[in-house]
């Protein structure tokens, strides 16, 4: 079988963001790939350990940068890598088509993306995938195990969570707690630069935004920023309380 | 019409449902508001929304009394095309936010996710969103005779039901086989009220010392102020906690009205998940901590001694 691990490059959660030309500049800082993909990469590795036979293809949409993402999903441990490029900046639901029509061509029946992107924060792009390929999905898994084509694990829901089966082909998104991803080692990463990272050009896709993305702002809430010094523990504590209660009005 | 597609749990109108009702309302489309009831067994909820719209559409089938992506999608999708709908209101829950992708798909219409403001002028859309791990504001246009919207929860005035209530219309629907089977069901319930419902949250981090210290600071000063509990990733990962308590990138997002943070010195993952928190608390040793650059209180010293005190001075 074949599974494709879907990778988006973001800005490392550590860095400040930058906005120009209204919108995050991300040049000049350091990129990584996207947690919530790692489990991805981490999971479709642990799947073939547990003696099925597949091959990972990691796949990601952008710029020329976002091959090094790929390239730490090679050294991670995926076996080849396809780069849509494009300096274009598409939404979801027009992301999914390009996912969607690299599924078919490479007759993968397995699909693993992060369950939310840390760059657009959406969640939109495993389901709307799973729709164009007329697959189901399951989202937010906690545990995974696949036997034959079927697929059986955990997944949360809007009240706590749940067990499942669900045959292949299929749709599923990952998360924290589903697996610790590995690191990159060092021989594993001279290895990937030798493993096959093939370029595509998103014109074959047919795809346009559906979204026109106008502007971005720093977030800048005022806060009160009345801290205090807690060394008088009681008379702080006082104080505080006497702020929540009068000032804030937030406890009665 | 606008189409809002209720959500409702343990057997009555969720909040998330009122809120976009008011983002219908406010959209600048004009158009009856129209509620779609899913489910089985949903005379009531059908009853208590109808309070609040034009209308109410209502699926009361068997093969509905399980939420699942592709029948919702299935049935969202059909309602909207017969309704000739120009706005499909979807709620930010877990579940609204797996299915809605896939009506935006069927209706090929844009997606709009996590949208904290909505404004239709003429044929254009325009909707603000939060973006990189909620540090960023995000303004989006779209122009499509139909747009599918993620509404995010709390963030909408919920409207209020007034005595009149809208007619209510039974309808058919051609629906698909699930093919996701649910085997079994680990409510996440506790004796505490939720974290999506909570007006405070009192979280903890590394700073309370162990797992016992949570229990004696946090959970204390939690059950004091009528408040939910959460915690941090590192104490997740530490297996003080569970991962349902988690709030961050990678855990929960919360935007209670009080945020109180008890030994957590702020991490961006952390942040993320609370930041849009109305009024935030902090308590921690280390004056240098990055919450307290986003506290509106605080408090710099020692957990041990401080939430004590607080606790006597709460009871006072």
């Amino acid at each position: 079988m074949r599974i494709l691990t879907y990778i988006r490059q973001v800005l490392d959660a550590e860095e400040s963001v930058h906005i120009a030309n209204n919108a995050v500049a991300l040049e000049n800082s350091k990129l990584v790939m996207d947690t919530m993909d790692e489990y991805g990469v981490e999971e479709a590795l642990r799947l073939r350990e547990s003696g099925i036979e597949a091959e990972i293809v990691a796949v990601a949409v952008g710029p020329a940068r976002v091959q090094d993402a790929l390239r730490t999903a090679l050294a991670i441990g995926a076996d080849r890598a396809i780069h849509v490029e494009t300096d274009i900046r598409l939404d979801a639901i027009a992301l999914s088509k390009v996912l969607a029509q690299l599924a078919t061509q490479e007759q993968a029946t397995l699909i693993l993306s992060g369950g939310q992107q840390a760059d657009w924060d959406s969640h939109a792009l495993a389901a709307a995938t799973a729709e164009r390929l007329h697959w189901p999905q399951v989202t937010w898994t906690s545990a995974l195990e696949l036997k034959g084509t079927t697929l059986t694990g955990k997944h949360d829901a809007d009240e706590g969570s749940e067990s499942f089966t669900l045959e292949l082909p299929a749709v599923v998104t990952t998360q924290q707690g589903l697996n610790e991803p590995r690191y990159p080692t060092l021989p594993n990463i001279m290895k990937s630069k030798k493993k096959e990272l093939r370029k595509e050009s998103l014109d074959q896709f047919d795809v346009m935004p559906k979204l026109k993305f106008v502007s971005a702002e720093i977030q800048v809430k005022n806060r009160l920023n009345k801290i205090l010094d807690g060394k008088d523990a009681p008379a702080a504590a006082a104080q505080l309380v006497d702020l929540l209660r009068n000032e804030a009005r937030v406890i009665a | 019409m606008i189409l809002v597609v209720v959500e409702y749990a343990n057997g009555k109108v969720s909040k998330s449902t009122w809120e976009m009702i008011t983002a219908a309302r406010e959209s600048g489309r004009e158009a009856p508001v129209t509620a779609l009831v899913l489910g089985s067994n949903i005379a009531p909820i059908a009853a208590e929304v109808a309070k609040a719209v034009d209308q109410v559409l209502v699926a009361d089938l068997p093969a509905l009394a399980q939420y699942d992506p592709e029948l919702w999608s299935a049935a969202v999708a059909q309602i909207a095309t017969e309704g000739e709908a120009s706005l499909v209101l979807i709620g930010g829950s877990r579940s609204g936010r797996e299915y809605s992708p896939r009506v935006a798909i069927k209706l090929d219409a844009p997606l709009l996710e996590d949208v904290i403001t909505l404004k239709a002028t003429g044929e254009t859309i325009t909707s603000q969103r939060y973006t990189f791990l909620a540090r960023v504001t995000e303004t989006i246009e779209t122009t499509a005779p139909i747009a599918v919207v993620a509404v995010k929860p709390g963030v909408f005035n919920p409207a209020t039901p007034r005595a009149e209530a809208g007619e209510q219309f039974d309808v058919d629907l051609n629906l698909p086989t699930p093919r996701l089977k649910v085997t079994g069901k680990t409510a996440e319930r506790s004796s505490r009220i939720s974290l999506a419902e909570a007006e405070i949250v009192v979280s903890g981090g590394r700073g309370v010392g162990s797992a016992e210290g949570f229990t004696q600071y946090v959970e204390a000063l939690a059950d004091q102020l009528g408040a939910a509990v959460g915690a941090t990733r590192a104490i997740v990962d530490a297996g003080w906690r569970p991962y349902s308590e988690q709030v961050g990138q990678t855990g929960k997002t919360v935007q209670p009205k009080t945020y109180i943070a008890i030994g957590i010195s702020g991490a961006v993952q952390h942040l993320s998940g609370m930041n849009k928190s109305k009024t935030i608390v902090a308590i921690n040793r280390d004056a240098e901590a990055p919450i307290f650059k986003i506290a509106d209180y605080g408090i710099i010293g020692d957990v041990t001694q401080l939430v004590p005190a607080i606790l006597i001075e709460l009871k006072k």
